[in-house]
């Protein structure tokens, strides 16, 4: 367990038989160094030696950067909780709680991310709206309350990629969690902790580090998708975009800034997931 | 004789359509040490488990220190606290140093503070003879050693009865005489004690009755000295003559 805890990217890049050695292996690790360092000269180089249009397109789109990023950390929190609730739930020992939390991840992993930010946006106030009226008799307050309620496009696309990705992450727990041997959960029983002291002491713990790899791939996959919330009205990167081809129908500048933006970002936080896997993994 | 601390009565499990144990009863004194023997298949390893509820016996009943262990009402969680256990695969927890291993139960279930848990924790170290492996994590250390840090971690519980289960039948013929050492000092200052093994110089020096399992049963209860003279079953006498060449 140890082992596939422990991953390095120079090392998982490579089958064993030709992993590459010192001084080569070096070089394997420095290709992702070449790689952004050629993405960032080409933006600067772009921003800088055509001011017009790629500094204006870059400072168009900057605000249109931190809506992404500020959508995906916050999205990624939520999916983590429901991640971790989600997958405890589908190996519950109660039928209910188990049978709930796989009914959950089936019918939303059969449905595309697109259409569930469109059901959200559109058509779940309408259905809270319904609701909200058939409960003003029995209980107004939260029947008013839910006839008010009006999601901001952010906070719509908060909840339709916590429910989304929530899904995906409540079965990367569960198999996490799976992986750690049962001999683990006996001896933490059989010492007197409770279920839920044996998970968050002994389970999650080791769980954790052997679902980091999949976790950090979900996070890069995430700020990809959130592209999509454009359709919401949220002023992203991806939505920006639209915004400023629209008005000067420069197609090629517009989308070309925007791709080298969000490639620079998933390599920047594909490395950090790295490292912080090579982190945890030293001395255990 | 007073109060046995552990009775079982008459325990059936079943897994499926393997009959683990059938109608097994026997008592336990404080201050005894029992040794299971029998061979593999034969449910040892199912009573022991059964003992502290990590697995539940179909029927029949197990009294713990007064406690009905698959009492509905009964905290399992407060005897098993009572009850410390030793694995053949050790299960140490490999994300915690020895140190952590021996004071996490001590924290989360005896309320310790955490002075007094490490205070606790360096004594049974000691008293396993690694104390010096107190920052080491499980896998750098040695199969004797993680089974001796599993030792103290069951004793900084302070349980009133200690099981055994096969705890040196993982570990390489050098690294079983440094576990069966620590066990024996544990039967010499009267802790009470069930243990499933096949070392027959532990039986010699330690166990106070032996208890020769069979298919699901107790087909015979005996003393070190009359097992080895004197076995009186059939069966016994095939599994002695197989264990000792």
């Amino acid at each position: 367990m140890e082992k596939t805890a422990r991953s390095d990217v120079a090392e998982k890049a490579w089958p064993e038989e030709v992993k590459p050695k010192g001084f080569s292996r070096l070089a394997a690790v420095d290709t992702w160094w070449v790689l952004v360092v050629a993405v960032l000269v080409l933006i600067v180089g772009l921003v800088q030696g055509k001011p017009k249009p790629f500094g204006e397109i870059f400072t168009f789109l900057s605000d249109g950067i931190l809506v992404t990023l500020r959508l995906t950390v916050v999205a990624f929190a939520f999916i983590l909780l429901v991640g971790m609730f989600g997958g405890l739930g589908r190996l519950s020992g109660n039928p209910l709680i188990k049978g709930l939390a796989s009914l959950y991840v089936e019918v939303i992993r059969g449905i595309p991310l697109l259409v569930q930010l469109l059901f959200i946006w559109f058509a779940l106030p309408q259905v809270l709206g319904n609701v909200g009226n058939a409960l003003m008799g029995s209980v107004p307050s939260l029947g008013q309350w839910l006839v008010n309620l009006k999601l901001s496009p952010f906070a719509a696309a908060v909840l339709g990629f916590t429910i989304c990705y929530g899904a995906y992450m409540s079965e990367i727990f569960r198999a996490g969690i799976q992986s750690i041997h049962k001999g683990q959960m006996e001896a933490a029983r059989s010492l007197g902790m409770t279920y839920v002291q044996a998970m968050r002491y002994v389970i999650l713990p080791q769980a954790v580090r052997v679902i980091l790899p999949p976790v950090g791939n979900e996070f890069v996959s995430l700020l990809k998708d959130s592209s999509l919330v454009s359709v919401l009205a949220v002023p992203d990167l991806t939505r920006r975009g639209r915004e400023y081809m629209a008005r000067t129908f420069l197609s090629f500048e517009t989308w070309a800034m925007v791709a080298l933006i969000y490639l620079v970002l998933t390599l920047t936080f594909t490395r950090i997931v790295a490292y912080i896997e090579r982190r945890w993994s030293v001395g255990r | 004789m007073a109060e046995p601390i552990i009775q079982v009565r008459d325990v059936h499990k079943s897994f499926g359509r393997v009959r683990a144990l059938r109608g097994v009863s026997f008592d336990v004194y404080r201050g005894e040490v029992v040794v299971i023997i029998g061979p593999s298949g034969s449910g040892k390893s199912t009573l022991l488990r059964c003992i502290n509820h990590l697995e539940k016996p179909d029927a029949g009943t197990i009294i713990v220190d007064g406690i009905p262990v698959d009492d509905e009402r009964t905290n399992i969680n407060k005897v098993r606290a009572e009850v410390g256990m030793v694995f053949q695969s050790f299960n140490l927890f490999p994300h915690l140093t020895a140190l952590e291993n021996v004071m996490l139960a001590q924290r989360v279930v005896r309320k310790r503070s955490a002075e007094e848990a490490e205070r606790i924790a360096r004594e049974e170290l000691a008293k396993v003879g690694i104390p010096e492996k107190a920052d080491s994590y499980p896998s750098q250390l040695s199969g004797g050693q993680q089974q001796r840090v599993a030792i103290a971690r069951a004793l900084a519980m302070q349980p009133k009865i200690m099981l055994f289960d096969e705890p040196t039948s993982a570990l390489d013929p050098e690294m079983i005489k440094e576990v069966l050492d620590v066990m024996l000092q544990l039967a010499r200052e009267g802790m009470t004690m069930v243990v499933v093994s096949h070392e027959m110089g532990f039986v010699r020096a330690a166990a106070d009755r032996i208890l020769f399992m069979d298919e699901g049963q107790i087909i015979e209860e005996t003393t070190p000295e009359l097992l080895f003279t004197a076995p009186k079953h059939e069966r016994t006498k095939q599994f002695l003559s197989k264990i000792l060449h």
